[in-house]
């Protein structure tokens, strides 16, 4: 059930995709089967407007220990992206997910790739769980021909299209009505898929919002709002911003859920019942009490606005890939040294990722000039000196 | 040359002269005449048959016919799925019509008049302009911004504001301007199946203006290029470049100087942005002198950068410094004698022509 939506995905998958079973150097027992299991949530639902699902999810073994491989990826891949930006590497902006991974792989394990998900700029594992490579992140964030922009984006810029994944945003809040024109569009294609525009607890007070909630309210758009509260706008903590930090009730006539959003079981039932609901009833607000324990960006320490014991205490007590390990091992999925297994495995992965991001060359010049319109009409456009540099525009 | 079917005298309230429809024949003719609005609504029409991707957003664009009757009947023709009045949130509107192009879908939104696109010009730069570079290629944005752009009669400051140059100077996007009828249909077809954001500027002023077209403009066929502009008028003394309502007074300028003995070429831009360098600088080189005339604010504006382009391509062909007339560096006022002020007037254009042909004219006492 879980992994049926990803053999449907698009034929360029990352090893992300496959089942553990196609590893060879893995034994059987760590594969895991379709056999039904139910997992209670950490913590009940709470509603606004509506009636809360209930915290019995359904799972079973290979879709635990796919969260725990694909989480713990995520994990390692943002470690090493960190390392890479003190290096140098990575230039600019670079906003780490650690500790959110549980809203990535729960968000998709309830979903298709024809469903839409766009995000700000906290995108590489949204970006990961909707089938881009290690190889597209890295080189991407190191500005490389092989990273998923052609290393014209950037950390904050990484797109898939091919998996209606629209982006990586850099303006706060702007995601959020451009996800309801997804889901304009999606109902106006009479597509009966849904959107799903997330956005942080700092984004949660931009005007543009309530908007764009309005109308998809007004219209019955299937667009599932998801407020990644982190609880933290860069330095800001949530009740110095916001009035009312109750964010799934911000909607007011629009319902809404607070999950815990460490917990991907019960994130994967929100979506789940998210989506249904969106697709009968229009808009609907999923706040994810989620946590990140680096800082806003690389330029951010994250501790002059928090404690280190709130950071340990969270990692201590909520952490996303822990809680699965925990769920593994209670249910005999697998054994301890199994899952230090594919922990090393994956952190192979991403070091050999890098390594080959590292071979990819930066774009040639004359990248510069492409892309800038859809159709360029064989207009001309100017370097920094014009009479040294132009280029006609295909 | 197109005689232009009626001058409107700044400082009189456009609706209250003209009636609901008009078609005004300043001459007998068998060519068929239409209003910039029948222009503008005939291309969505059709656009909208042609292409069920194609929708409309905006304020009043469909119940009430459109604020300026631009969408009239379309709802009917099309139903509320495909033409939708959004509530006064330009800012959540823009970005919903941005995302639905994201997704493939063609969007016409309509900004009831351009001052009001300031509220959503993040979504017109940063979402739309520049998604299909960030993303190299992978999201194009098929979208067309359209509405009234620069001064109308009487509206004041907050209402007055010509969008050009700022919309212009941004890569990624594809700005134009239509003058007449033609213009209206034509740059408005291609803008809508152009795959790039589109910003169109059009003129609350001509929307009841009349003018010949042929029955291949007609045609639902019909598109003219982006990035071409059209020399309205030949000449050989002095080269006049304006848009939009501009084309008009440069026309009427033209007559005026011919009596003087200065044959003026009058170039209709129609794109700003691509600009049509080509065109422009060809007719430099043939003329040797340039006024560029455009309504809206001077400093860092279309003139500017028509000066830049021939300074930098034309230089010796330049027989006298480039005169650019635009309107005045003030907020736009609201007094019917301080607003013809603020805007360009033909004697304005010219003035600056004979200027530019070294022809004495009284120096006008300074304010």
């Amino acid at each position: 059930m879980a992994l049926s939506h990803l053999a449907a995905s698009a034929s360029r998958s990352s090893s992300l995709l496959k089942p553990l079973s196609s590893g060879l150097s893995l034994r059987r027992s760590i594969s895991g089967d379709n056999s039904p299991l139910t997992v209670e949530t950490s913590v009940p639902f709470t509603s606004h407007q509506c009636e809360a699902p209930s915290r019995s999810v359904e799972t079973n073994p290979k879709e635990l220990l796919t969260f725990f491989r694909d989480m713990a990826l995520m994990r390692r891949m943002e470690i090493a992206a960190d390392s890479l930006y003190k290096a140098k590497l990575i230039r600019g902006f670079c906003h780490l997910y650690d500790g959110q991974e549980a809203v990535a792989v729960g968000m998709e394990a309830a979903i298709t790739k024809k469903d839409c998900i766009i995000t700000a700029y906290r995108d590489h594992c949204t970006f990961v769980s909707r089938g881009g490579t290690l190889l597209e992140v890295f080189a991407e964030l190191m500005g490389r021909q092989a990273g998923c922009s052609k290393g014209k984006g950037g950390s904050m810029h990484f797109y898939k299209k091919d998996s209606n994944f629209y982006g990586g945003h850099g303006i706060v809040g702007a995601q959020v009505p451009l996800g309801c024109g997804l889901a304009f569009a999606q109902k106006y294609s009479k597509d009966e898929t849904v959107t799903f525009a997330l956005y942080g607890d700092g984004a949660a007070n931009q005007g543009q919002l309530f908007e764009a909630l309005n109308i998809s309210a007004l219209w019955d758009l299937p667009a599932i709002l998801v407020c990644e509260n982190n609880h933290y706008g860069m330095g800001t903590a949530e009740w110095r911003a916001a009035k009312s930090p109750a964010y799934y009730k911000r909607g007011d006539y629009v319902p809404g859920l607070k999950v815990d959003g460490m917990d991907a079981l019960a994130v994967k039932q929100a979506c789940k019942f998210a989506k249904e609901h969106a697709l009968k009833n229009g808009p609907i607000i999923l706040e994810m009490d989620t946590y990140r324990y680096h800082g806003h960006s690389m330029s951010d320490p994250g501790s002059t606005y928090r404690t280190r014991d709130e950071i340990s205490g969270v990692r201590q007590e909520r952490d996303p890939i822990e809680r699965i390990r925990k769920l593994i091992l209670s249910h005999d999925l697998a054994t301890e040294k199994e899952l230090k297994d594919v922990e090393k495995e994956v952190r192979k992965e991403v070091d050999d990722a890098i390594a080959q991001a590292k071979e990819s060359p930066m774009p040639e010049p004359s990248e510069l000039f492409t892309n800038v319109y859809a159709k360029g009409l064989g207009v001309e456009s100017f370097g920094a000196d014009r009479k040294e540099v132009r280029a006609t525009l295909p | 040359m197109l005689a232009i079917a009626r001058q409107r005298m700044l400082g009189q309230s456009f609706k209250k002269i003209l009636p609901a429809v008009s078609v005004l024949r300043s001459y007998s003719s068998a060519a068929k005449q239409i209003t910039v609005r029948e222009a503008l609504n005939s291309a969505l029409d059709e656009e909208m048959l042609a292409d069920p991707k194609v929708f409309l957003m905006g304020e009043e664009v469909g119940e009430y016919q459109g604020a300026y009757k631009i969408t009239k009947g379309l709802l009917e023709k099309y139903g509320p799925e495909r033409v939708l009045d959004t509530p006064i949130t330009e800012a959540g509107f823009t970005g919903i019509g941005v995302g639905a192009a994201y997704y493939g879908l063609k969007p016409v939104v309509e900004f009831m008049t351009f001052n009001f696109s300031m509220q959503a010009i993040d979504h017109i730069i940063n979402s739309a302009a520049k998604s299909n570079y960030m993303s190299a290629g992978q999201i194009s944005v098929p979208i067309v911004f359209r509405g009234p752009n620069g001064a109308a009669a009487g509206v004041g400051a907050q209402h007055s504001q010509c969008y050009a140059a700022w919309y212009a100077s941004c890569p990624g996007l594809k700005v134009l301007s239509p003058y007449n009828s033609e213009d209206a249909r034509g740059l408005l077809k291609a803008a809508i199946r152009d795959p790039d954001p589109v910003v169109f500027l059009e003129n609350e002023l001509l929307y009841g203006e009349s003018f010949p077209v042929s029955d291949e403009v007609l045609d639902s066929s019909f598109c003219l290029p982006i990035g071409k502009a059209k020399i309205e008028r030949e000449g050989k003394d002095a080269t006049i470049t304006a848009f939009s309502k501009m084309v008009g007074y440069a026309l009427k300028a033209a007559e005026m100087l011919e009596k003087d003995g200065i044959c003026a070429e009058v170039i209709n831009l129609r794109s700003i942005r691509p600009l049509d360098r080509a065109t422009i600088n060809a007719s430099v080189r043939k003329t040797n002198r340039l006024i560029t005339v455009e309504e809206g604010f001077p400093q860092h504006g279309v003139g500017a950068e028509i000066c830049a382009s021939v300074v930098e391509e034309s230089f010796s062909y330049l027989d006298a410094p480039v005169e650019r007339i635009a309107g005045a560096d003030v907020p736009m006022p609201y007094a019917a004698n301080l607003e013809r002020m603020a805007v360009p007037q033909v004697e304005d254009i010219v003035r600056a022509a004979k200027r530019a042909c070294y022809r004495s004219v009284p120096l006008a006492a300074t304010a």
